[in-house]
């Protein structure tokens, strides 16, 4: 579905700043694939799922999308078939509009004449979608996303994204931001929505027990580089002590990440 | 006295609306404005001096602010220049394409000129008195104008645009593109502005290249004085405040001249009140809001942050408002 080819992605070239954040990486995502993926800060995590959503171009190397190449399309052509959620709760909905006019905005893709459809029927199929969240903001239409905590925003967000029906959808740490119980709320309504549409997704976390627990695939990053790639019975296998000894074994230096140690814990 | 405070207020309130439409709506500092204003103005007259129809001047008045909003547009678009800096190009370019309009000189009168308020005036013999005439033809333009400017809000394209300056992620996420939404939302915000020109240009009796000048802060003044009347989402409040706001500044402004020589004001000083009622309007905001707002990058849409009856909800839920 996705095909990224040798990509390499160098910020600031030729300046003392200068740094490659992926090196030569290469990644087929299959249609149905949920893949996790993990790694320290830094490990190039975020500038891959930028490269595949657009927001970045490679600084060499291809993207395809369903074998056609949309390497230079810029990242707004490209959000018509993927949705994206932030860790920052803020970016995916506009505090200072209403409930409905939010999710009037991002229910069709792509440009939108001077057409009124948020009418008594949308609005009665907002609420509908709404009750789904259990979290009695089907009778809050009219209210600004503002009043929202951040767990309602995340929540919905990742309702919006998916009435927007998106083929692919990227997850930034998107419960990072939130506190553990709206994490987890947050991260079980995606597992919902993800088998619901089944979308095909990929999950950048930094928790381990997390990146293990769900998904079909794993991905591990280091230095720009992705380091493993398991699926299938491996991948079911795996536990956090496995992991760690893996990336021993591959890199010769061991597992550092006071962010990743300390989600072991939890 | 109040009649043509009024009137003033009603004139200018399409630029009013224009100014709410870039600061508010799109978050875009548009200083084209300044020569938008003129442009309508310039062309209007011109038309007029002309013999042509007055509808086909409204609309050419109409048109030459939305290319220059357009130009502005373009210039940050493509050029990825600061939007100020795009808007301050445009405007100093139209000062000399104004006067190029005029006809090489610096203003055309339109005395004993037939205009739109000649008809007015002229429909409204023995009915009542001509000022009250103008008075409810440029509120019924005003009216006309704020309902279609609400209208267009309420469009998938309106809303879409009011997410811009909030949170231009989001419109990159559904797809639209920021440039072709800027394009479109500064256009149709210098035409609002050329549109005030042009009706200016009638009710004074001239168009001048200088009639701009100023006119960017005397539109932001005004979108400020209104939002302290009403708190709001709606987008017809919003826009009925812009007008409420455009009116009382020119009852400010009035006082003003004709007060102000008790306390040693000139007609000069009122550039410098203008200026220090927009601080001040930010400084109680600023008190308001509690946390503290950077200039001109106060909230976009909706204007400012939750109603209070919704914040007190969310306060007593225990869910604060992010």
């Amino acid at each position: 579905m996705i095909r990224l080819e040798s990509i390499t992605k160098v910020f600031n070239p030729g300046t003392v700043n200068e740094n490659t954040a992926l090196r030569n990486v290469s990644l087929h995502v299959r249609e149905g694939d949920f893949i996790t993926v993990i790694g320290s800060n830094g490990a190039g995590k975020s500038t891959l799922l930028n490269l595949v959503s657009g927001t970045f171009m490679p600084t060499a190397g291809k993207v395809f999308v369903n074998d056609i190449e949309v390497t230079r399309h810029p990242e707004y052509k490209r959000a018509r078939y993927i949705g994206r959620i932030f860790q920052d709760p803020l970016l995916g909905t506009a505090s200072n509009m209403s409930l409905e006019d939010n999710m009037m905005i991002t229910y069709r893709k792509g440009f939108k004449g001077p057409r009124i459809s948020l009418n008594n029927r949308m609005r009665g199929f907002f609420q509908e979608r709404l009750t789904h969240l259990e979290m009695g903001l089907e009778d809050r239409l009219k209210d600004n996303v503002g009043l929202l905590s951040g767990g309602q925003r995340q929540a919905l967000t990742l309702l919006m994204m998916v009435l927007s029906e998106p083929e692919l959808i990227l997850l930034d740490e998107h419960t990072a931001a939130l506190d553990p119980k709206n994490a987890q709320m947050v991260l079980d309504l995606t597992m919902r929505f993800v088998n619901e549409y089944r979308l095909t997704t990929v999950m950048v976390t930094h928790n381990m027990p997390h990146a293990i627990q769900y998904g079909n695939r794993l991905l591990m990053m280091d230095k720009g580089e992705i380091i493993l790639d398991v699926d299938g019975e491996e991948k079911r296998s795996l536990t956090v002590d496995k992991l760690v000894r893996k990336f021993h074994e591959i890199r010769h230096r061991t597992f550092e990440s006071d962010e990743v140690l300390l989600s072991e814990v939890e | 006295m109040i009649e043509g405070i009024l009137v003033e207020g009603l004139v200018y309130s399409l630029m009013v609306l224009g100014v709410f439409i870039t600061f508010r709506i799109l978050n875009f500092p548009d200083l084209t404005v300044d020569g938008s204003f003129p442009l309508g103005a310039a062309i209007m007259a011109v038309m007029i001096t002309q013999g042509a129809s007055l509808w086909f001047g409204l609309a050419i008045s109409f048109l030459g602010g939305l290319v220059a909003g357009m130009v502005t547009a373009l210039i940050h678009n493509k050029l990825k220049v600061p939007n100020l800096l795009a808007g301050i190009l445009t405007m100093t370019m139209l000062w000399s394409i104004n006067i190029r309009v005029l006809g090489n000189r610096a203003n055309l009168p339109l005395l004993r000129q037939t205009t739109i308020l000649t008809h007015v005036r002229a429909m409204a013999t023995d009915v009542m008195s001509s000022v009250v005439a103008v008075l409810i033809f440029f509120l019924a333009v005003t009216l006309i104008a704020k309902f279609l400017v609400d209208l267009f809000f309420r469009t998938d394209l309106g809303l879409t645009m009011g997410a811009m300056g909030n949170n231009e992620q989001m419109v990159i996420a559904t797809g639209a593109n920021p440039e072709t939404l800027k394009l479109i939302g500064v256009g149709l915000s210098n035409a609002l502005v050329a549109l005030s020109g042009a009706f200016v240009a009638q009710y004074q009796g001239f168009a001048d290249v200088n009639l701009g000048q100023g006119i960017i802060i005397a539109g932001l003044a005004s979108v400020m004085i209104g939002e302290f009347l009403i708190r709001s989402n709606r987008i017809w409040i919003l826009t009925a405040r812009a007008v409420l706001g455009s009116i009382l500044y020119r009852g400010i402004m009035y006082l003003g001249r004709y007060y102000g020589y008790y306390v040693n004001l000139t007609p000069n000083d009122l550039k410098l009140i203008t200026g220090l009622l927009i601080i001040v309007s930010l400084v109680i905001t600023q008190m308001r809001t509690s946390k503290p707002k950077a200039l001109l990058v106060l909230p976009g849409a909706g204007g400012e942050e939750a109603p209070p009856a919704g914040a007190a909800r969310a306060a007593a839920t225990g869910k604060g408002a992010l």
